[in-house]
C-alpha cells in the first residue's frame, strides 16, 4: 500500500522533448479532453504543421509561451490513471533555470531527467540531475528520448548510460537514490506508456509503470522522526459551550504520532503527554505523516504558533546559528551582512548573514572558491544568525525541517531557498 | 520500527491535508482574510475544509459573494441557506450596486454578461472592507494560465496579477508579506482537479444546489451550447426555446453558463458521468472563456478572481 497521489518534476527545453514528452504520457494514458485536443490541432495547423498533431501544443501555457514559443514559469499538470493520481511540476529549462528547477524539485518525489540521445549527457541534464539531488528527491529517471533519431540502437542507450553513471558518482548528499534509465521516444510512443515494438532489447520499466509502482517518503512514516510544527491555536471563545477547548492545529511534516505518547515541545522546552488527536471526524488513535489535525496536550502548556512538538528521545536541533545551501532567487545579489526574513516551518525570525562559502559552479558541479555576494540563480553555502532560535534538522534526514526561504524585507519578494546542511546546537 | 501492515493515505485526504495546512496559514498571518463563497461546487469544498480546519471555533474570516444578479435562484437559495446552517457571516458584493453607482457600465445586446463588470465589484469591496487575503476555489487544472498561478497568488493594488513575476513557491513555505493595499488570492484546491471535487464531494456527502443535477429546463441553443431561458434573454434569429434533461458543471451567471444533457441525478452518477466526460468542463460549459485563446490570461491580469 502507497500513498496514492505521486509528484515529479521534469526539466528541460522544446528541444529535448520535453513537453513532447508529456504531452505523450497525457495522450497515451487517455487523459487529453477533446477541447484541448481541438485546439492543439488548430494551433499545429496555424503552425504549419498540416495534418500532424504536435502534442508539445498540449503543454502551452501563457501567451508570451505561445508567441516566442518558450516556457517562462514552472506549471503544474494532472493526470490520473487506476493506480495512482499525478501532479507534474513542468519546468522550463531556459530562463530564470535554477530557480525555476528548485522550485518544481522542492515538492516533488521522483525527478524525470530528459536526455536528448543523439547529443548525450548535456549540462542542462546534469544541471536538472544536480538540483533534483541537492533538493533531496529520492527517486530519479532518466529518460533518454529520441531513440528513433539514433536507430533505437542500444549500443548508443548504454554508451549514454555509463556516461551518466560516471557523471552520477559526482552528485553528493546523503539520500538513498535510485537511478532508473529508460530508452524512449516520446515522438512515437515507444516506452512512455505502451512498450516499444522495437526495441525489444529493454526489459526494465516503462516510464508509466515505474511512476505507478514506484514508492515515496510518505509511505514509510516509521522510519522518521515526528514533526509537527503548531500553525494555529484552535479555541473557541470562552462562555461558549465548547469554551474550555484549546487545540494545537497543523501539519504533520513527518513520522507518526499516536495519543498518549509523551512529547516535547520546541524551543520552549515543555513536556507532557498528547490527550488527543482531533479531525473534524473525529479522535484518532494514531496520525501520521502528511496529515493535518490537532492535538490536545495532557497539560496546559504555553504552546503558540512556530512552536515544534516531537518526540522527547528524537529532538532535532533548537539553535540560533546555521549553515545551509542557498538557491540566490532575486535581481538583488545577497551579501554578508544582509538582513532577510527567514520563513522555516510555521516560525518567522529575521536572518543576518555572516558568510558566504563556497559556491557551486552549476557548469562542472565543483565546489569553487568563496565569492563576494551571491547573484540570481547561485546556489552557494551559507552561514546565517537568526533574532530568534528555529527548532531543525539538516535537508538530508528531513526535506520539510530542514528547509526554509527568505524573504526580503522592503520588496516582499522571496528572494531565497535554503536547504540546511549544519545546525550549531546554541549552548 | 516495523509493521506488518502500512497504512494508506488516499489522495483525496493528502489534497485535504495540503488544503488545510494552507488554510491554517493565512488565517496566521493575514489580518483580514475573506473567503470567496459563489454557492458552486469549488467554494462547497472550501467551506467544508475550513470546518476541518478550524472547528469547534467559528471561522477565522468572514464569506463574501459577489453577486452579479443574474445567478440561478436555485443557487442563492442554497447559500442562504448553507450560510445559515454554518452560523457565519456573508457579505454580498452586487454588481448592480456598482452599475447603480456608475462604477461599472452594463454590457448590452444578446450575448451581454455581467461576468467582466464582476471584477470592479470584487476589487471594490476588497478595497472597502480592507481584506488582506481572498481564498478563492479556483484549479490550476480548469485553464492554461492558472496552470501557472502560484497557491498564494499576489496582487498589486490595482487588483493586478503579473504572471511573469511571480513569487518563487517552495516546498510548503508561503509567502504572504504584503504592503497595505496589496492583496493575495489563495488557492486551496490549486491541486485538485474536477473530478477530485466530485469524488470529494461524493466522500463527505455535502449538499449541492440542485442544477448540478440532471434536471428538465427550457432552453435554447448557441454556439454548441444549451442555455437556460431567463428573463434577461435575448434570442436571436431562428434560436428555438425548447424543453431538455440537463445539468451543470460549473455554476455562473445564467447568462453565459451552459447546461450538459445528462441523466445524472445522484452524486454518485455525478461523478462516474465526470470520470468519462471527453471535455473540460470550462470549454463544455463557458462562454467567457471562449472569446479569445487567452481569455482567461486577460481577465486574471485585470485582477478577477
Amino acid at each position: 500500500m502507497t500513498l496514492d497521489l505521486l509528484r515529479f518534476t521534469t526539466a528541460g527545453s522544446v528541444d529535448d522533448g520535453k513537453s513532447t514528452l508529456i504531452g505523450r504520457l497525457l495522450y497515451d494514458a487517455k487523459q487529453v479532453f477533446e477541447d484541448q485536443l481541438e485546439h492543439v490541432a488548430l494551433a499545429s495547423r496555424r503552425r504549419g504543421g498540416e495534418g500532424t498533431l504536435d502534442l508539445a501544443l498540449l503543454t502551452d501555457g501563457l501567451r508570451a509561451e505561445r508567441e516566442q514559443g518558450i516556457t517562462i514559469d514552472v506549471a503544474y499538470r494532472y493526470f490520473a490513471t487506476a493506480r495512482r493520481r499525478f501532479i507534474i511540476a513542468d519546468c522550463p529549462g531556459h530562463q530564470q533555470y535554477t530557480r525555476n528547477m528548485v522550485t518544481g524539485a522542492s515538492t516533488a518525489d521522483v525527478a524525470v531527467v530528459l536526455i536528448d540521445a543523439r547529443r548525450g549527457v548535456l549540462e542542462q541534464s546534469k544541471r536538472h540531475a544536480f538540483i533534483s539531488a541537492l533538493l533531496g528527491i529520492p527517486e530519479m529517471v532518466v529518460a533518454i528520448n529520441k531513440m528513433d533519431l539514433v536507430d533505437y540502437s542500444q549500443a548508443r542507450f548504454e554508451e549514454i548510460v555509463g556516461e551518466f553513471e560516471g557523471f552520477a558518482a559526482k552528485l553528493n548528499g546523503g539520500h538513498r537514490r535510485t537511478i532508473t534509465y529508460i530508452p524512449l521516444s516520446a515522438l512515437n510512443g515507444d516506452n512512455v506508456v505502451e512498450r516499444s515494438e522495437v526495441m525489444r532489447w529493454y526489459d526494465g520499466p516503462v516510464l508509466l509503470d515505474l511512476l505507478e509502482q514506484v514508492e515515496v517518503a510518505y509511505d514509510h512514516p516509521y522510519e522518521r522522526p515526528a514533526r509537527f510544527p503548531v500553525q494555529w491555536v484552535i479555541r473557541p471563545a470562552t462562555g461558549t459551550l465548547t469554551g474550555d477547548y484549546r487545540a494545537y492545529g497543523g501539519q504533520l511534516a513527518s513520522g507518526a504520532l499516536r495519543r498518549g505518547d509523551e512529547v516535547a515541545v520546541l524551543p520552549s522546552g515543555g513536556r507532557t503527554r498528547i490527550a488527543a488527536i482531533d479531525t473534524y471526524d473525529g479522535e484518532l488513535e494514531e496520525a501520521m505523516a502528511p496529515m493535518s489535525f490537532a492535538l490536545r496536550l495532557e497539560d496546559e502548556l504555553d504552546v503558540s504558533r512556530g512552536e515544534l512538538i516531537c518526540h522527547p528521545d528524537e529532538s532535532p536541533t533548537v539553535t540560533r546559528e546555521l549553515e545551509a545551501d542557498v538557491c540566490w532567487m532575486a535581481q538583488e545579489p545577497m551579501r554578508p551582512g544582509g538582513r532577510y526574513v527567514i520563513k522555516h516551518t510555521s516560525r518567522k525570525a529575521t536572518a543576518i548573514v555572516e558568510g558566504i562559502g563556497e559556491i557551486v559552479d552549476v557548469h562542472t558541479l565543483e565546489r569553487d572558491d568563496p565569492p563576494a555576494e551571491l547573484n540570481l540563480n547561485d546556489i552557494a553555502r551559507v552561514r546565517l544568525r537568526t533574532s530568534a532560535p528555529l527548532v531543525l534538522d539538516p535537508y538530508t534526514s528531513n526535506r520539510r525541517t530542514g528547509s526554509f526561504i527568505l524573504i526580503d524585507e522592503s520588496s516582499n519578494g522571496t528572494v531565497g531557498a535554503g536547504m540546511i546542511t549544519e545546525a550549531a546546537p546554541t549552548p | 520500527m516495523s509493521v506488518a501492515v502500512r497504512p494508506q493515505l488516499s489522495h483525496l485526504r493528502a489534497l485535504e491535508s495540503e488544503a488545510i495546512h494552507v488554510m491554517r496559514e493565512v488565517a496566521a498571518e493575514f489580518e483580514r482574510p475573506v473567503l470567496l463563497f459563489s454557492g458552486g461546487k469549488d467554494s462547497i469544498v472550501l467551506l467544508r475544509l475550513a470546518e476541518k480546519a478550524f472547528r469547534p471555533a467559528p471561522f477565522p474570516f468572514p464569506l463574501m459573494h459577489v453577486d452579479t444578479g443574474h445567478n440561478f435562484p436555485e443557487v442563492i437559495e442554497f447559500r442562504d441557506r448553507r450560510v445559515a446552517e454554518l452560523g457565519e457571516r456573508l457579505i454580498v458584493a452586487s454588481v448592480q450596486d456598482s452599475i447603480d453607482s456608475g462604477r461599472v457600465v452594463e454590457e448590452s445586446g444578446p450575448r451581454a454578461s455581467r461576468n467582466r463588470l464582476q471584477t470592479v465589484t470584487l476589487l471594490d469591496a476588497i478595497a472597502e472592507h480592507g481584506f488582506d487575503a481572498a481564498f478563492g476555489g479556483a484549479r490550476r487544472d480548469e485553464e492554461r494560465a492558472r496552470a501557472k498561478e502560484r497557491v498564494f497568488s499576489f496582487r498589486d493594488d490595482f487588483g493586478q496579477w503579473d504572471p511573469k513575476n511571480q513569487r518563487p513557491e517552495l516546498w510548503n513555505l508561503y509567502n504572504g508579506r504584503i504592503r497595505k493595499g496589496e492583496n493575495v488570492r489563495v488557492f486551496p484546491l490549486s491541486n485538485w482537479t474536477e473530478l477530485d471535487v466530485w469524488e470529494y464531494i461524493d466522500q463527505e456527502q455535502l449538499e449541492v444546489p440542485s442544477i448540478y443535477f440532471a434536471h428538465e429546463r427550457e432552453v435554447f441553443s448557441r454556439d454548441g451550447m444549451l442555455y437556460a431561458l431567463w428573463p434577461g434573454t435575448e434570442l436571436i434569429d431562428g434560436e428555438k426555446v425548447f424543453t431538455d434533461t440537463v445539468r451543470y458543471r460549473t455554476v455562473g451567471d445564467m447568462s453565459c453558463t451552459g447546461g450538459v444533457r445528462s441523466e445524472a441525478a445522484t452524486l454518485a452518477e455525478v461523478v462516474l458521468e465526470i470520470a468519462a466526460t471527453r471535455v473540460t468542463e470550462r470549454g463544455e460549459t463557458r462562454a467567457d472563456d471562449k472569446v479569445t485563446e487567452a481569455a482567461m490570461e486577460d481577465r486574471k491580469k485585470a485582477g478577477y478572481f
